[in-house]
């Protein structure tokens, strides 16, 4: 708090040198660069910009993760965040009772993970949560047009990520057919579109030459596909000189590096743990 | 800019309603397209509808829609903040909105089990929700003081689960009260009038028709 003032009654030259000051802290404040130096020239700063440098450093927090451990739809947070740079804090759900806790806190806004406690709010949906993430790190392109063209990628895919998430849910009879289903889907409808966009423009990323949610999602679900049919790509040249730009990216090559917060594909304890904390059947 | 926005969907509610919802409450004129969806192929980006050709894009992906239009008719808020608020009512809205969406593709047995469980998600789980933010913070819109698509999502739920589940609201004065309001915006109002491009709950016409476009398995 503060306010920029001088005392008509001191001398000449240190009302000039205040008035001085003020003028240069309000040059800089346009210029959103902070000028130290007294502490009349720093309280005068305007009451937003406060508040900004207050939400910075509270953003500066680490946001934190509660869910399984193991990918489910936490795992696009966390490529997201470590695309962004982001370290993030992981809690994980082993028992019921954390869950039921969670519930009788209000922590879970509809009852249900993830959830990510993130400047100050408990965000679940993924979707919400991805939103914001993107939208805050500067990868969501830089107008509504690019935004359209962003969403549109992403719900496809989130599409195809769907039923890799719910394959190893399925009953084992299911589970070759599903796995047929993920394949057929990934080379028939979606790995086209995204070969063509490439091929079209020409550019590096999906949405405005400059790497977006899209792309990272993008390259979640190509290496998730991967797992389960390898030679998924054969046809794809686009999309295999995508995917190698991708990897080479510092924050994406560190993520895929052991020991990074990148999940392993799910196996039966996680699958157990999932139906055990959810107590469904 | 100035030409309508062109809907592709068959002739009943499914995906393509809240989108209407949507471009009705900002007051935004549109057509019909082709229902003949073979003769769109290529114009749809992974071979599904709803698709809305606006702004010289032919838009898929229903949520991604719906954030294009709100974001262009001020139904989104600009502060980061107050959009993920949104974004996330909407989303709990919309997972209720799911299980009324498939519930006239289920038998008559499984009808009856969905109707029940309606009933339930939108009584302990969602509606208690929005009842509370709107007791929270006293204001008349779920964020930020003003009409956004978190509240035309909200009031589309309201009314879609009504009429499976009419008593839903009794335990929900403020919700009550928030359709009341909503209902009576001009905009809405008059989507909520015969005649308008609002569609009645999916019969079984509307369902022979898609099941033999989608030839579903």
């Amino acid at each position: 708090m503060g306010v920029c003032a001088y005392n008509p009654k001191k001398s000449f030259l240190l009302e000039l040198g205040k008035t001085l000051q003020i003028c240069i802290s309000f040059l800089s404040q346009h210029r959103l660069c902070g000028v130290t130096g007294s502490s009349h020239v720093i309280s005068c700063y305007p009451a937003e910009m406060r508040q900004k440098n207050q939400e910075l450093r509270s953003m500066s927090e680490k946001p934190r993760l509660i869910y399984f451990n193991g990918r489910g739809r936490m795992e696009s947070v966390r490529w997201l965040l470590a695309a962004a740079r982001v370290e993030f804090e992981e809690i994980f759900l082993d028992t019921r009772e954390q869950y039921v806790k969670l519930i009788k806190d209000g922590s879970l806004m509809f009852q249900q993970v993830p959830l990510v406690e993130i400047d100050g709010m408990k965000m679940v949906q993924t979707r919400a949560i991805l939103s914001y993430i993107a939208g805050k790190y500067n990868l969501y392109g830089k107008d509504l047009k690019e935004r359209a063209f962003i969403d549109m990628y992403v719900e496809g895919i989130t599409d195809l990520m769907h039923m890799i998430l719910m394959f190893p849910f399925s009953p084992p009879e299911a589970k070759e057919k599903n796995l047929a289903l993920i394949t057929e889907r990934a080379t028939h409808r979606y790995f086209p579109v995204f070969e063509k966009a490439l091929k079209q423009h020409g550019q590096d990323f999906l949405v405005g030459n400059q790497v977006s949610w899209a792309d990272i999602q993008l390259m979640e679900v190509i290496l998730a596909v991967e797992e389960k049919t390898p030679a998924v790509l054969s046809a794809f040249p686009q999309l295999q000189a995508f995917k190698t730009r991708m990897s080479n990216m510092p924050a994406i090559k560190k993520f895929l590096q052991p020991g990074s917060p990148r999940k392993p594909p799910p196996d039966d304890h996680y699958v157990s743990t999932v139906l055990k904390v959810l107590a469904e059947e | 800019m100035s030409e309508k926005p062109k809907l592709h969907y068959f002739n009943g509610r499914g995906r393509m309603e809240s989108i209407r919802w949507l471009l009705a409450a900002a007051a935004v004129g549109f057509e019909l397209g082709c229902y003949f969806f073979l003769s769109l192929d290529g114009a749809l980006l992974f071979q599904q509808v709803p698709m809305v050709e606006i702004d010289g894009m032919k838009m898929v992906q229903t949520r991604a829609i719906l954030s294009y239009i709100a974001g262009k008719y001020n139904l989104y808020e600009k502060d980061l903040k107050e959009r993920a608020w949104i974004d996330m009512y909407v989303e709990g809205v919309r997972d209720l909105m799911d299980l009324i969406r498939v519930h006239h593709k289920l038998s008559p047995q499984e009808q009856q089990k969905n109707l029940a469980l309606i009933g339930e998600k939108a009584a302990t789980r969602y509606f208690p929700v929005y009842e509370k933010i709107l007791k929270d913070h006293k204001d008349d819109f779920l964020v930020g003081n003003q009409l956004t698509w978190a509240d035309v999502q909200l009031i589309e739920a309201i009314l879609t689960v009504e009429e499976k589940v009419p008593t839903i609201l009794s335990e929900f004065p403020l919700l009550q009260a928030f359709k009341a309001r909503v209902s009576s915006i001009a905009t809405i109002k008059k989507f909520l009038q015969p005649g308008s491009q609002r569609k009645l709950p999916t019969d079984e016409k509307a369902v022979a028709f898609t099941n033999r476009i989608f030839n579903r398995r």
